[in-house]
């Protein structure tokens, strides 16, 4: 699919720039251009493909669905998967939260879907796919779901409502299952396709520039990380190495973008490909400023039950990737 | 003179909605009262689950998407 993106990569760089393909610099601006060209292809591709779902699943649906059904537990399952395909924003997620508990949605499957909104998003979906391959990214977006799947079960059985903060737990004690209206769309699929191509490019153009820095840092680490580094210094596989990297990546905050394109080259330099899944998952799913939106709805305690086990979870998978990677 | 209520808490989709409408009321020439909801719990009370969102005349029209002017004229 990518052979046209190396050959524009190879005719840019050796014939119109003139560098030799023996060159460091010449090997690496062209491995810059074309993982630059070909993560922007599948960027705008994934997210094109995400915003036909979303037109026909919004998420208005998923709640209605959840309060009409008995599910016998598919119900996280279902807000899980609904959490990865729907396009992520973190200042929806404050409203989302009061929205499911109004709805009389129980709190153990919002906290499924509040999981995994976050981690498995389109961005990190397209870049995985670009860096590592279609293998590496179901494991990532699989395992994803699952863990939100069970992470929003658990919180769900420990029966934290006492833990939201006061105006919440007003709401929840009104919940009804009231029913959120959405347009059916009365335009056809064909009408809609240059909409969500904008909306797709605005997005694509946003995180331009996170994606160049990622590469770019990527592209220097490959030239001047020597081979085994990594392996050499953090003891390849050794257990530690797993809840380390995920506890050093949970504070941090880093767009996906910007963070997979050098966890590729983590990958090369010798640290486990579930060290890295763990790694990334912790910093696009977990951070403090997500923490300090919740703090409107939940008080502190909660925060942290709730950081607390998706954490246990991502470190849980990671060790799980290394034996079956 | 419309009422025109913009819910969000303050992402940068919100704001692109803000500048948007603005435009928007500008282009159509119309007079129109222009306001920023920024506290969650009066959000809340117009039952949305993505913001930010586009109220006209107390009228859910749009929601989760910064949209653009031309679009937004056609809904004033």
């Amino acid at each position: 699919m990518f052979e046209w993106t190396q050959a524009f990569a190879d005719w840019l760089i050796f014939q119109v720039f003139e560098l030799a393909p023996e060159s460091n610099l010449g090997h690496a601006l062209n491995f810059f251009v074309y993982d630059t060209i070909k993560i922007l292809v599948l960027l705008f591709l994934i997210i094109f493909l995400m915003g036909i779902i979303n037109i026909y699943f919004p998420i208005e649906r998923l709640k209605n669905y959840l309060h009409r059904k008995k599910l016998y537990g598919l119900e996280y399952l279902l807000a899980s998967t609904f959490g990865a395909i729907t396009p992520f924003c973190s200042c929806s997620s404050v409203p989302l939260f009061i929205g499911f508990v109004q709805g009389g949605i129980p709190l153990g499957v919002t906290f499924s879907f509040l999981i995994t909104s976050p981690l498995v998003n389109e961005i990190a979906i397209a870049l995985f796919l670009g860096m590592f391959g279609w293998k590496a990214t179901l494991i990532y977006a699989g395992s994803g779901i699952l863990l939100g799947t069970f992470g929003g079960w658990l919180l769900g059985k420990l029966k934290l409502e006492h833990l939201l903060t006061d105006w919440v737990q007003k709401i929840l004690a009104n919940a009804e299952a009231k029913e959120s209206d959405f347009e059916e769309s009365k335009q056809t699929f064909l009408q809609r396709i240059p909409e969500i191509s904008r909306n797709a490019w605005d997005l694509v153009k946003g995180i331009l520039l996170y994606v160049i820095i990622g590469i770019g840092i990527g592209t220097a680490m490959h030239g001047y990380v020597p081979e085994n580094f990594f392996a050499e210094y953090l003891g390849s596989g050794a257990w530690w190495t797993v809840p380390l990297a995920v506890i050093l990546a949970v504070p941090m905050y880093a767009n996906a973008a910007g963070i997979v394109p050098v966890i590729q080259v983590f990958v090369a330099k010798g640290v486990p490909l579930g060290t890295a899944i763990a790694f990334m998952m912790a910093t696009v799913g977990l951070s403090i400023p997500e923490g300090t939106l919740l703090k409107k709805v939940m008080i502190w305690k909660l925060i942290a039950i709730f950081f607390g086990v998706v954490t246990m979870f991502i470190i849980f998978s990671g060790f799980l990737f290394n034996i079956l990677l | 003179m419309k009422s025109i209520k913009i819910l969000g808490t303050g992402c940068p989709k919100c704001k692109t909605l803000f500048n948007n409408v603005n435009e928007a009321v500008q282009n159509k020439g119309i007079e129109a009262q222009i306001e920023k909801v920024e506290d969650i719990q009066d959000i809340m009370k117009y039952n949305v689950l993505s913001t930010p969102v586009l109220v006209i005349d107390e009228k859910v029209v749009l929601k989760g998407t910064a949209s653009n002017a031309s679009e937004i004229e056609g809904l004033l």
